[in-house]
């Protein structure tokens, strides 16, 4: 059969011959090739202090948007639920109530919103399903935890904070929904 | 003896092993940083700056961890392993001449524990006794794996042993005298060894690889086949002791191959230097040398693969010891005729 790579050799098992039995030439070159890799640039980043560089369109934590009066978007409709093929997110709505309005943008909202960052796998089809442009995945890492229940994301640290706004502009799914 | 020279040899003695775990402990981070150089790595650099503390935590975990014996084990043998094999390490470094003299207070001090007028004979000496720590720690544990290499180890060494003691006698033969500090100032400047023994050098190195149970001799342990080899079923600072005992003798072993092949604390252009100046710089000059052999112990160990068993036995039985015999009688004839006898 052809090569397709044109790198195949033919195994042979020839005797050695005298001068691959004395190992040494073979020996110094290759610490000759070790000795090369001591000069040479490591491409390690250096995680908590320096971070990779991440496309626009990099899929990390989520964050639960709110609008430009600050108010919630998610009107816990389950549908990213739904959508997530790993089943990490769960939910449970509430309706807002009178003096609830500078929270919540519409009559129904998320009283509890958990995302399991064990199980998400970060496809970002919840993103893609939201209706109301409510969730987008960031290029923020998840950080790490040291107990399972730890990694149960509530809204506490989903929901986007008033004073820390989180640009998802450059996301694929912003403004294509008609709802603002 | 005076009580002057005994309280001198104490403080050298407590110097000596002091800077022995020293080196050992920092051979552990080098070694970790020398393989990550060569590997395009940055290795350990989280304790202190360039993670100079990374030893120190090292050994906190090793005494922190469980220290666990198997209930079927030989309890008491599998306690005397690891100490026998740090014992012996350690204790090589006693007839190592580390430099000329110093003069303080106006006496001169050698800087060697002892010079026995037999010291290569010594070494050799203990260096097989090093072997029952590592077949006793193996035996003991009560595991196929840690017998495996323990057997390993011990023919490994036995095999070894011949070809290393035969370029010794070489060595021997060229200076006249079995003690290391003759050994060394016959080699004054830069009349070194290596350049009359090339072969006997070779050969020589590749056996204290051996000795040493480094790589690409490290069968005894080889951790894809015999998981930790002779140290599997130890734990905490007993393992410590094995792994550290490794790093001692390979500090030895390095100063070992530059006393009889690279002058010792002998350095070209000696001459114009005389009392303290000279012997700090030869100290110098010796550990020099010293770091540079650790240095291409490492650079071997990441370059090389392992040998396999029986390429191990034929290296030795059938290459090393006729190689170092047809040398052994080479450097006979040569001396024979440079004297005269014929």
């Amino acid at each position: 059969m052809q090569s397709l790579s044109n790198r195949k050799k033919v195994v042979s098992d020839k005797p050695m011959t005298f001068m691959e039995k004395i190992y040494l030439p073979a020996i110094m070159g290759g610490m000759w090739i070790t000795f090369k890799h001591l000069f040479r640039k490591n491409n390690t980043v250096k995680y908590p202090e320096e971070q990779r560089v991440f496309a626009p369109v990099y899929r990390g934590m989520h964050v639960l948007k709110r609008d430009e009066e600050g108010r919630e978007n998610c009107t816990a409709c389950g549908l990213c639920a739904v959508a997530c093929p790993a089943e990490a997110i769960t939910m449970e709505a509430a309706e807002r109530v009178k003096g609830e309005e500078g929270l919540y943008r519409e009559e129904k909202y998320a009283a509890t919103y958990d995302i399991n960052m064990l199980r998400c796998i970060f496809c970002g089809l919840c993103e893609e399903a939201c209706p109301k442009e409510a969730i987008f995945l960031t290029d923020r890492i998840v950080p790490s935890e040291f107990e399972r229940e730890d990694f149960l994301f509530g809204k506490d640290k989903l929901v986007e904070p008033m004073n820390a706004r989180i640009d998802v502009t450059k996301r694929q799914h912003t403004g294509q929904r008609g709802t603002k | 003896m005076d009580s002057g020279l005994i309280i001198e040899k104490l403080i050298l003695v407590a110097i000596i092993f002091s800077i022995s775990l020293l080196i050992a402990m920092y051979a552990t981070y080098f070694e970790r940083k020398v393989a990550a150089w060569f590997q395009d790595r940055i290795g350990p650099d989280r304790a202190g700056p360039f993670g100079i503390l990374q030893p120190l935590a090292d050994g906190v975990k090793m005494f922190m961890k469980e220290d666990f014996i198997p209930s079927n084990s030989d309890k008491w043998l599998f306690i005397l392993g690891p100490g026998i094999s740090m014992f012996t390490s350690l204790i090589t470094s006693a007839i190592i001449p580390w430099g000329e003299d110093l003069t303080i207070f106006g006496s001169s001090v050698a800087l060697q524990v002892a010079d026995f007028n037999i010291g290569i004979l010594f070494i050799m000496g203990v260096l097989s006794v090093g072997i029952y720590g590592i077949m006793i720690g193996g035996w003991a544990s009560n595991n196929k794996y840690s017998l495996f290499g323990a057997i390993r180890a011990s023919s490994q060494m036995i095999s070894y042993e011949l070809a290393m003691g035969v370029s010794v006698i070489t060595i021997v033969m060229m200076t006249g005298s079995l003690s290391l500090r003759d050994i060394v100032q016959d080699q004054h400047g830069m009349n070194w060894n290596i350049f009359y023994q090339p072969v006997c050098f070779i050969v020589f190195f590749v056996c204290a690889l051996a000795e040493t149970n480094r790589a690409p001799f490290d069968l005894p342990e080889c951790e894809s086949e015999l998981i930790g080899g002779y140290h599997t079923e130890y734990s905490s600072m007993k393992l410590g002791f094995f792994l550290f005992a490794e790093y001692v003798s390979m500090f030895i072993s390095s100063a070992i191959i530059a006393i009889l092949f690279f002058g010792g604390y002998n350095f070209p252009g000696m001459d114009y230097f005389s009392g303290n100046t000279l012997a700090i710089l030869s100290v110098i000059a010796f550990f020099t040398k010293i770091f540079f052999f650790i240095f291409v112990f490492m650079w071997i160990r990441w370059t090389l693969p392992r040998f396999r068993f029986d390429q191990l036995m034929h290296l030795g039985w059938k290459s090393l010891i006729p190689i170092a015999l047809i040398n052994l009688l080479i450097t006979g004839l040569v001396i024979a005729l440079n004297k005269g006898w014929f």
